[in-house]
This record gives C-alpha cells, sequence and structure tokens, in this order.
C-alpha cells in the first residue's frame, strides 16, 4: 500500500499526511505512520478541542504541576503536603468490553497519578448509562452493561488497596448507546517529591519496568476517536486486559525507586499509544531525543512486529529515566517487587525518536513533531437547530391543574434514577488505608491525609456531572455544575483547591455538537474563575455517538479541596428529631427548566436550567464553612436534582432518622410543584438545635446571604407545606423505594 | 509487644496493621514475605489485601512464601499469630487453620460494616469482651464464605474454636444477618491450642473513633496480651 | 450419538483467545518457577464446565450448546470454546 493510503486508512487525514511529510523531510514508512496516527488521534493529541481548552483558567497560587504539563496536576494544601489528581474516561473499551475496560480506566488513572510521585489514596467514579429497567435488549445490555462496569473498578481498584470513596451513577437514556466511564484518582505527595515525565541528561538510561508487551488495544487510541458502530463490536484487539495485581506492585516498586535520592530523572506511564507515546512525550519535555532498540523490549508474544510493539496499549508498563551509572539500584528494586526491568534505550540530544529493531532503524521522527505538533483544527459551531424550541417550557400544558404531589414525590423516589447507590459502593473496598473519614453516600467524600510533619489535614472531593442541564443550556449547565460541586464541598467544609474535568461530548464534526462543547468549556471556565477555582487537568472524550444519536453534552467535574481547620463534619442525614431546619441561600428554586422532575414525572426534557448566581454561591459557601465550626449543627444538604422535596427526603433516609415537617415558599412562580422540584442552586439545608439558631441566623445575615427556619425534625413522616398545597408521606415507605430502585432494577 | 506484619506481594493492609498496632501502643515491625526470620518473642499479623491478586485461590500462592516457614514454626512454638481477611485465606491454605473461604454466596464484593457476636471469651483474642457481646466491625471482602466439612465443623463448636459470628444489631445470629453465607455464620476461628486466630473482618480498622468506631481494639490488645482493664 | 437412557453430558473447555493476557496465568507461572518447576515455561488458566442434559434431539441441541456456550459460558470478546457432546448416563 502506498505510504498515503496507509495513513488514510488508519484515519489521518490528506493534510495531516503531507504536514508528516513535510516535518519529516521524506515519505514516512509504515511504523512511522502508525505512531502519527495515535499521537495525532483525538485522543492523544486534542487537536479538536486544544483552542477551546486553552480557555481554561490553570494558574493560581496553589497550583505546583500545571494543566497540561504532566500527566496530572498538582496543587499545594499546605505544610508541604501536595495532591495530585485527576479524572478519565474508558468510554469506548467499556461499550465493548465492560469489565475490562473499566478496570483498565482504573489501572490508566492510577498509573497517571503514581507517574507524578504521588501515593494514590482514593479514587472516585462518575458513571453514565442507559435505564436498567427498560424492556427488551436495550434493558438486559444496560444492566450487564452497569453490572461490568461495576465489577471491573471493583476488580481492579480492590485489588490495588486504593479506596474508592464516592461518585456518581446516573441512568438515562441518552446515554444507552454510550455509556460513559470517567474514573478519577488522587494522591499524596510532598513538595519536593513532585516527578516529571522529562527525558534528560545526554546518555542517561531508559528502562522500561512492569508487564510484558503483547497485543493488547492494538490501535485502542484510534479506535477511541471513531463513532461506535455495530462494526467496532467486532474489534476486538482493540481491548486491553489489565492485572492489578501487576498495577499494584508496579506502584509500590515505583514508589521505592523514587525515594532514593536522585536516581531518577523523569517517568512516564504507557498508556495510550504506550512506547510511542511515552518515549517521544519525555524527550519533547527534556527537549532531547530517544533511542530504543525494540529487541529489548520483554515481549509475552513471539514474531512482535515494530509496529505492534510501538503501538500496543499492553497496561502495567512504564518507561523511567535514570541517572547514569544508578541503573543496578532500579533493576534491584523491581526484581524485589518480581517485575520486569529492561534497558531498552538511552537519552540523546538529537531532538528525535530514533526506533531500531536487532539494530536497525525502523523508526526516526522528530519528537515534537510526534509529541506537540499535531495539527490544532478550528471547528464549526452552530447554534442547534432546535435548542430554541426545546428551552420553551409552558407549564400549563404539562402539569395537571390541580398538584398532585403525593404521587410526584413517590415516582421520584421508586425511580432507579435517584435510588440509593448502595449497592454500587458497597462492591468498592472504601475503607482501605484508613483514611476515609466521610464515606460514600454524601455529598462530598473525605479523607484524612498524614501531614509530612506530623498530624492531620482532611480533603474533600466531589465527582459532579448533568447531562440534562447541559443539553438545555450547555453554558448555564456547566456553570451551576461547578457551583454545585463547591457547594458539595462546603458541606463538608472544604475551600475548593482544583478542578479536573471530564469533556464528554458527540462527533466534534458536527457543528451543532462542538457548539455545545464551546459553550461548557466556557461556562466551566467562566465558574472557575468566580470561585478561583484552577483547572489542573482532565481528558476530552468525544465521538461518543451511535446509530441512535449523540450523548447529552456531559462535561464531568472533579474538584478536591481541603476542610478548614475547625470545622465539624456532620452528617447529611437528620438526627432523631427535635432539631430545626434551616434554609440557607436562595428562598426562589429557579423554575422546573431542565429538571429531574420533568422527566421522570412527565417524561420530558424542557425549559433551561436555572441561571447560576455565582457571587451569592461565593457567599454561602463561605458562610457554610464558618456555620460548621459553630455547635449544635446536626446535619448538612444541599439542593440539587430533584430540588428541596427531595433533598429533604433525602435527609430522613439515615437510619436512625427522624421525619421532618417543612413550610416551604410558593416563590414567583405560583406552582407548588415548581417551589419544591425546582432545582436553582445557592441553596443548602440544615439541622440544628433551637438553641443555635440565632446564631446561624446572625452569622447569615453579616455574610449577606438568606436564612430562613422553613420547620422542624421529629415523628416518622415528611410533611410539607407550600402554598396552599400539602403531601405527606411515611419515612419508612420512601426510605424503602429509595433503597430498592436500583437492585430492583437490575434484577428486571 | 512486638509484631511481625507480613508483607506479600498484593497485601494491602499491612500499614493498616501497623499503624493499628502504634495507636493501641505495640511495637510493630513490617516483614517482606521473602524474609525468613520470626523472633521468638513477636506475634505475627498476616493482613488483609489481595496476595499475589487473589489468583488461582486466595492465599494459595502467598501460603508457599519463604516467610510461612517461619510463621509456621512461630506458630508450633505457641507464639500469637492473627490472620486477617487475606491473612485468614492464607492461615486455611497453609494448613495452620482448617476449613477454607470461597466465593461469597451473593458473589458480590461486599464492604460494609458487620455486627459480629463474641462467642467464646476464654480466648485471649475475646478476653477484653463478654460472651454475647456485640461487635461492629467492617468486612471487605468477595471470598469470605467459610466451608468446611461437617466433622471439622462439629469439632470447631464442641472445642469452642469459633470467636465470632456474623450476626444483626440485636446479636441475632441468623441467615439474613450473614453477609456471605459462611457456614454456622462462622466469621473468625482459632486453633485447638488457641494461639492462631483467623478472622474475615478487619480490626484494625476499628480502632480509631475517626475511622468510624473502636470495636476492634480488643481483639488487638488481647492478641498482644494485654490485659482486659478492670 | 446413541445415549444412555436418554442422559447426555457436554463439557465445555473455555480458554482466552491466544493474544490476551492471563494475569492468573502469569501469577502461577512465577509460582510454579520458584517452587523449582523452572522447565514449566508457561501457563494459561481455563475453565472446565460440565452440562448434564435430558430429553431433546442431538442436532437442535449442539445448535444450541453452542449458542450458550459462546454466548453465556464464554466471552466472545475475550474467549474461545470448545463444546464436547458425549454419553452421559
Amino acid at each position: 500500500m502506498k505510504p498515503k493510503d496507509f495513513a488514510l486508512s488508519l484515519g489521518l487525514t490528506d493534510e495531516e499526511y503531507g504536514r508528516i511529510e513535510k516535518g519529516l523531510g521524506r515519505e514516512p514508512n509504515e511504523n512511522e505512520l502508525g505512531m502519527f496516527s495515535v499521537m495525532w488521534s483525538e485522543h492523544c493529541s486534542y487537536k479538536n478541542t486544544r483552542r477551546e481548552l486553552r480557555k481554561f483558567p490553570t494558574t493560581g497560587p496553589a497550583v505546583l504541576v500545571k494543566a497540561g504539563e504532566e500527566n496530572a496536576g498538582v496543587v499545594d494544601a499546605g505544610d508541604g503536603l501536595a495532591l495530585a489528581f485527576k479524572i478519565e474516561s474508558h468510554n469506548h473499551p467499556s461499550a465493548v468490553e465492560p469489565f475490562q475496560g473499566a478496570a483498565t480506566g482504573v489501572g490508566g488513572i492510577l498509573r497517571d497519578i503514581f507517574t507524578m510521585g504521588a501515593r494514590p489514596v482514593a479514587f472516585m467514579d462518575s458513571l453514565r448509562f442507559g435505564r436498567p429497567e427498560a424492556k427488551g435488549e436495550a434493558g438486559k445490555r444496560t444492566r450487564s452493561l452497569i453490572k461490568g462496569v461495576v465489577e471491573g473498578i471493583s476488580h481492579y481498584g480492590n485489588c490495588v488497596g486504593v479506596p474508592t470513596i464516592g461518585g456518581e451513577l446516573v441512568l438515562d437514556s441518552a446515554y444507552e448507546g454510550n455509556p460513559l466511564v470517567n474514573v478519577f484518582c488522587l494522591g499524596t505527595l510532598r513538595h519536593d517529591q513532585i516527578r516529571r515525565g522529562a527525558a534528560k541528561g545526554v546518555g542517561n538510561p531508559v528502562f522500561y519496568v512492569g508487564a510484558k508487551t503483547g497485543r493488547d488495544g492494538l490501535a485502542g487510541a484510534a479506535f477511541a476517536s471513531r463513532d461506535l458502530t455495530e462494526e467496532s463490536k467486532a474489534d476486538r484487539p482493540a481491548v486491553q486486559v489489565g492485572d492489578p495485581f501487576v498495577g499494584k506492585l508496579l506502584f509500590e516498586a515505583c514508589l521505592e525507586l523514587y525515594a532514593r535520592p536522585d536516581l531518577v530523572v523523569g517517568v512516564q506511564d504507557m498508556g495510550a499509544a504506550g512506547l510511542t507515546c511515552s518515549t517521544c512525550e519525555t524527550a519533547s519535555r527534556g527537549g532531547s531525543g530517544i533511542e530504543i532498540e525494540l529487541d529489548q523490549v520483554p515481549q509475552r508474544e513471539t514474531g512482535m512486529t515494530p509496529y505492534e510493539t510501538l503501538l500496543s496499549e499492553s497496561q502495567e508498563r512504564m518507561l523511567i529515566i535514570v541517572h547514569k551509572g544508578r541503573e543496578k539500584e532500579l533493576k534491584e528494586i523491581f526484581s524485589r517487587w518480581g517485575l520486569d526491568a529492561a534497558e531498552i534505550g538511552q537519552v540523546t540530544e538529537t531532538g528525535r525518536v530514533v526506533v531500531k529493531q536487532s539494530g536497525k532503524v525502523v523508526a526516526d521522527v522528530p519528537a515534537r513533531l510526534l509529541a506537540d505538533d499535531a495539527p490544532v483544527y478550528e471547528r464549526e459551531a452552530k447554534v442547534p437547530a432546535k435548542l430554541v424550541e426545546r428551552q420553551k417550557l409552558d407549564l400549563k400544558k404539562i402539569l395537571p391543574t390541580k398538584p398532585k404531589l403525593k404521587e410526584d414525590l413517590l415516582k421520584i423516589a421508586n425511580s432507579p434514577a435517584t435510588g440509593s447507590r448502595r449497592w454500587v459502593w458497597n462492591q468498592y473496598d472504601h475503607m482501605v488505608g484508613l483514611r476515609t473519614v466521610v464515606r460514600p453516600g454524601g455529598d462530598a467524600a473525605v479523607l484524612r491525609i498524614e501531614k509530612p510533619g506530623g498530624g492531620w489535614v482532611r480533603v474533600a472531593m466531589t465527582l459532579d456531572g448533568n447531562g440534562r442541564w447541559c443539553v438545555q443550556d450547555p453554558r448555564e449547565g456547566s456553570k451551576a455544575l461547578v457551583a454545585e460541586a463547591c457547594r458539595n464541598l462546603a458541606c463538608a467544609g472544604a475551600v475548593p483547591l482544583g478542578l479536573t474535568d471530564n469533556l464528554n461530548y458527540g462527533n466534534p464534526h458536527d457543528p451543532e455538537i462542538f457548539w455545545q462543547l464551546r459553550e461548557g468549556v466556557e461556562g466551566m471556565a467562566e465558574a472557575c474563575r468566580a470561585f478561583d477555582l484552577p483547572v489542573t487537568g482532565g481528558n476530552v472524550s468525544l465521538y461518543n455517538q451511535s446509530p441512535a444519536g449523540p450523548i447529552h453534552p456531559t462535561p464531568v467535574v472533579g474538584v478536591v479541596g481541603k476542610v478548614e481547620e475547625g470545622v465539624k463534619l456532620v452528617p447529611g442525614v437528620f438526627g432523631a428529631g427535635g432539631g430545626v431546619i434551616l434554609l440557607l441561600g436562595k428562598s426562589e428554586s429557579g423554575g422546573l427548566g431542565a429538571s429531574l422532575y420533568l422527566q421522570e414525572v412527565h417524561g420530558l426534557i424542557a425549559g433551561k436550567p436555572a441561571t447560576a448566581d455565582l457571587e451569592l454561591e461565593k457567599k454561602l459557601h463561605r458562610l457554610m464553612r464558618s456555620v460548621l465550626r459553630e455547635s449544635g449543627i446536626r446535619a448538612v444538604h444541599d439542593v440539587g436534582e430533584g430540588g428541596i422535596l427531595w433533598a429533604l427526603a433525602e435527609m430522613t433516609f439515615g437510619s436512625e432518622s427522624a421525619g421532618a415537617e417543612a413550610d416551604l415558599p410558593l416563590g414567583s412562580g405560583g406552582r407548588a410543584e415548581e417551589a419544591l422540584f425546582g432545582e436553582g442552586g445557592g441553596r443548602i439545608l440544615l439541622e440544628v438545635e433551637e438553641a443555635t439558631v440565632a446564631n446561624i441566623e446572625r452569622l447569615a445575615k453579616e455574610a449577606g446571604v438568606g436564612c430562613r427556619t422553613i420547620g422542624k425534625t421529629g415523628g416518622n413522616m415528611l410533611r410539607v407545606k407550600c402554598g396552599g398545597e400539602e403531601g405527606c408521606w411515611m419515612v419508612k415507605e420512601l426510605r424503602e423505594m429509595f433503597e430498592g430502585s436500583l437492585p430492583r432494577a437490575l434484577e428486571s | 509487644m512486638r509484631f511481625a506484619v507480613v508483607q506479600f506481594p498484593g497485601s494491602n493492609c499491612d500499614q493498616d496493621c501497623v499503624h493499628a498496632l502504634r495507636v493501641l501502643g505495640q511495637e510493630p515491625r513490617i516483614v517482606w514475605h521473602q524474609e525468613t526470620t520470626i523472633h521468638p518473642d513477636e506475634g505475627v499479623i498476616l493482613p488483609g489485601g489481595f496476595s499475589y491478586g487473589d489468583y488461582l485461590r486466595c492465599g494459595a500462592i502467598a501460603r508457599f512464601s519463604p516467610i510461612m516457614q517461619a510463621v509456621k514454626a512461630a506458630a508450633e512454638r505457641g507464639q500469637v499469630v492473627v490472620g486477617i481477611c487475606n491473612g485468614f485465606q492464607i492461615l486455611c491454605e497453609a494448613g495452620l487453620l482448617p476449613g477454607a473461604l470461597t466465593r461469597n454466596e451473593g458473589l458480590h464484593f461486599r464492604c460494609e460494616t458487620s455486627y459480629l457476636r463474641v462467642e467464646n471469651p476464654a480466648s485471649r483474642f475475646t478476653s477484653h469482651y463478654i460472651t454475647g457481646q456485640t461487635l461492629r466491625i467492617p468486612i471487605a471482602h468477595g471470598e469470605g464464605c467459610y466451608r468446611a466439612e461437617s466433622a471439622v465443623l462439629q469439632a470447631l463448636e464442641a472445642n469452642q474454636q469459633i470467636l465470632f459470628r456474623y450476626c444483626d444489631a440485636e446479636g441475632r445470629v441468623t441467615r439474613e444477618a450473614n453477609p456471605n453465607g459462611s457456614s454456622l455464620n462462622i466469621a473468625g476461628i482459632r486453633n485447638l491450642r488457641g494461639n492462631v486466630l483467623g478472622m474475615m473482618p478487619h480490626p484494625e480498622r476499628c480502632c480509631e473513633a475517626e475511622m468510624g468506631g473502636t470495636d476492634g481494639r480488643g481483639i488487638l490488645l488481647g492478641a498482644a496480651g494485654v490485659g482486659r482493664p478492670i | 450419538m446413541r445415549s444412555l437412557g436418554g442422559y447426555l453430558k457436554a463439557i465445555v473447555t473455555v480458554t482466552l483467545k491466544p493474544s490476551i493476557l492471563d494475569p492468573q496465568g502469569e501469577a502461577v507461572l512465577h509460582a510454579i518457577q520458584g517452587m523449582g518447576g523452572k522447565e514449566v515455561k508457561s501457563v494459561r488458566i481455563g475453565k472446565h464446565i460440565e452440562l448434564e442434559i435430558q430429553g431433546g434431539d442431538e442436532k437442535t441441541l449442539k445448535k444450541k450448546l453452542e449458542q450458550i456456550s459462546g454466548e453465556l459460558l464464554s466471552n466472545p470478546v475475550m474467549e474461545n470454546f470448545h463444546l464436547d457432546l458425549r454419553a452421559g448416563g
């Protein structure tokens, strides 16, 4: 095949081929084209989204390693402690093979974190699927995907001994053809332990450590950049198998290696495009070159061609550059841990990645051309034709003449979309490591981390996404999303330090979808600037669409924060009664636009999500952090999906929880459903002791934030009044629905 | 008391055990599985985790590690040996305790707080508790279903070797309260001599209030030979 | 095939596709070599599944069992299966 035709068959464009030929000054060979096809794929190069990603704020006083510099961003948590964290997706592989797709997703993000020199201490995952209770093949497939993915995460996460402490599981038919599996990992390290992935020092040896190379996931990165079709199900060789046992050995061995002073020059994990990516990226960062000999690469299959070896995505492998003369120490450490460690090459000053097999050059490419010079595209953006229509909301045509509050809440309580996720996190070891202070199930997870000088600091984290808000208004939806994540952290008394994002969208060549992405990025950027929250890194996953259509635009954000000194953490559920319920923040519910209520109860998505009031949110979060230093605070929960009524209901679901009585303001809309189920932000519910109320009111007034008493806790019922309407429910009944809706849907 | 906490490739709870023992005023050290010495004055902890990835069978490969010769010898000398979760699995594979741990009946990994009924306070491991006392101790396992031949089960009961059983919050040993299908709701047993304990729940995870409870302290203090406060 | 008393036995052997990584096999191989079995160079682990069958005719049975083997007993993305149908009893 002629080089150009081969290039096109790999997914490169005419123009890209021309660029490669120009950059090389000659025709590229097959191996080189393979390397470019993966390095210049969307997954590796972000060629379609780079222009947009530059809009994120990435700097700040707490940022130690910026977005885009290394494998993961790092922020300062004070007292010499640093936190490395990142989120990544493994959507397409999970659709094809859910267990291994999810498992290798976990393995991959784990490597990104310990590559930075950090000890991984927590995972979170954000999962999206279709409806498990759907009938026929669709439902069957969804149930099988959910089970496979959760088992895969459980398998890998539990085996490597890193607790999975939080996340989200979202069930929406918009994801039926295309599940989303986004995995987040956080690691801790001292400032002086930060490791970078740069190849420096001519003559320094380049080591390959970890599992042997096989034919796993060949061209996996290129695979992720094509739409999922019936054909791609037959793309079997693109599936990688993870070995969490080797993953665990690898990170323990690497951490031991890092602890030796002045031994490691640079380290990079082999993820997408394995050997190719790790060599060219480290060379590019170091402003140097690398020469490797493929005969030295440990292989578990015979007869692998250079093409295969260079593009293999076998898991659990790292590239490590050490100072010349220190080779023996590296080999000793890896031998003790039972891992292969092979010297495969050295650092050069040519600025080129030169690959040999049996002494003969099989690829010779400038490192920067491969790693950094993929074309950056300006994609066309167009407002979706039907958007304005979809954003209209005429409640008079949707709501019944008289509210049916009782049935409405029961519908929501019975839906697997809102049910307890205990079925999921019970399968994850969330306690290993003795750091988990707040376990899964709440607004934010909290870890305790040992400070370098002794003593503990508490770190809070949350993952949030909302495809429904974003499809109706990508900009406002993603702003509201960032506000919600920060609000969740505020409920744990934490100041946000950094944000990592996973942008999940459809085909960027579709101008309407690209518009969604641009709007989403700009909305997030605006919110991040308002909160002084740097984006420390993340991932873009495009082409999430199938014959059934694209997914909702779904940016997912992971926000990490530090719990302030003196904060007392409180549960998200009511105590045993006798408390007063306060509503901090807005009284208005923001309307029913793009709400869970409209989707679950009336089967439609319409209207726009409420506009986030970022200034108010900031004041509210600051207030919340000081409230948690006061005594007499019993419970805290923020209002989100399902509105204030569902938030109140959730607070009654603790094992010892009392019921509640509340009188809620009707709001300007005039309909009880709007007031009770509207999802506008800027609201937090508190249960406090009677004696504390005056104190909180005073603090709120000083902060310029609304505070109103809306009810009290006690009894075994949930009773709510709003604008002349009333509803009451047995807490026991609601709780049983809440606990059972997901398990029942999975058994269908 | 000094403790040797064995670290196998894939062990995850070794540092947790070290931390918990230090919190309780003991002197733990990590021992790599390839070492061959356990001191005569040391207690031995085989911690939880996924030694060798749980491949083939849980604990099946770890039992052949060089350190296990020394662990066996220590057990024979009457030294305290505690196997927690994966450690329990390794003790059974090594023949230091009877029976075997198999896949949870529900087939899923389960991480949650379990209730345990203390069965026999005459053992050092239960000396800090009263018979019938209910403890809240977390479990986290996919293969915790204890099985043994009926003759063995009968002997365990007759010799009061069953130290902990899964129960409900009220201390009732019921089928519903059994998280993994273990025969006789067995959560932890001792050997005939009384110096070796194997248990699936994790006492090291409840030695500090901040971690959710302190019911596990008594087990580790008992192992350390620390008497029950009056 | 003649079956004794109408019983058939199907033995389905499920193995990983040759290019797929077998982490279990790798771990067991190291353990074997550690025990002195240096002559053993490779270990790959599969499953042996026995099905007892009563009733039905051979031809439709074979087809049905192949479907069951390919869709349930093995994961077609990563595994192959071999079906051996014989007289039971």
